[in-house]
């Protein structure tokens, strides 16, 4: 075990630590995100947290990011060329 | 009521991120490929019922998810992940031992950053079951809304933060167990 236990210990810890989640998807009420982010200006070890929780969803984006093959690009444009030629459902 | 002529022009820039999406949740490329292929082709068809001045790419979103469960769902179980509750809040921050441990005198980005690697990522999001993936992928990847994904998954809101607590704990659980492989974790 790593002793950060000990270290969640301050009044406020467990709030902030169950709404980090809800807090980094902007889902807080503005009243609660108040609360929770003065939490954080007092508390290093919950502010650690927070920070990495944060970054961990960074990396999972930049870390899924895709390029399109091109073929996939002009597949789809011919496609969508075909079916404008056809006539629409209104017409 | 949107007009034809202007789907080229603002639909095609989301083409990499619903790619993304459908490579995590096809698995693989041939399949991402036709499953993007067919959003587009059903997106252009019905581009005449999308508001205008509301969210294309959620609209978008919707039909790739679709799409996908009529056509590609694989699972005919749906797992409830329920074992997942076991697992401790911050799980991957301890089992790492804080970010020190991740690699001192860096910044928290780089150094979570350079954690794993980018298949690595792919598959512990890739193992998830479907619907959960989906929601994590949403949330996590594209920053979506839990309305805008309560939405795109046709689901209540409260589904969708259930999918994403135990989603993001089942991936961070992968995570750790890649981290255990390369000694990252005692």
């Amino acid at each position: 075990m790593t002793g950060f236990e000990d270290e969640f210990s301050e009044r406020g810890c467990d709030e902030a630590i169950h709404t980090l989640y809800h807090y980094l998807d902007g889902e807080l009420t503005t009243e609660r995100r108040e609360v929770i982010r003065r939490h954080l200006d007092d508390c290093a070890p919950c502010l650690e947290a927070f920070d990495f929780e944060a970054e961990v969803r960074v990396m999972i984006s930049v870390k899924c990011r895709e390029e399109v093959p091109e073929t996939l690009r002009l597949r789809i444009a011919a496609a969508i060329q075909h079916e404008e030629r056809q006539p629409g459902p209104g017409a | 009521m949107a007009d034809r002529a202007q789907f080229t022009e603002l639909a095609m820039e989301h083409m990499p991120s619903l790619y993304g999406a459908a490579l995590r949740m096809t698995r693989k490329p041939a399949d991402a490929e036709d499953l993007v292929q067919e959003t587009y082709l059903k997106a252009y068809r019905a581009f005449e019922s999308f508001q205008e001045g509301t969210n294309l790419k959620a609209w978008l979103y919707k039909i790739l998810t679709n799409t996908f469960i009529n056509r590609y769902r694989a699972e005919k179980r749906r797992p409830e992940l329920t074992e997942v509750d076991d697992i401790e809040d911050l799980y991957l921050f301890r089992r790492l031992g804080g970010l020190e441990a991740a690699g001192a005198g860096r910044s928290a980005e780089d150094q979570v950053m350079d954690l794993f690697t980018d298949t690595e990522v792919k598959e512990a999001l890739e193992a998830l079951p479907e619907s959960f993936r989906m929601a994590v992928l949403l949330a996590d990847v594209e920053g979506f809304s839990y309305k805008e994904i309560a939405d795109i998954m046709d689901v209540p809101i409260g589904t969708v933060m259930s999918r994403l607590h135990r989603g993001r704990k089942a991936l961070q659980r992968a995570l750790v167990e890649f981290g255990r492989e390369r000694g990252l974790v005692g």
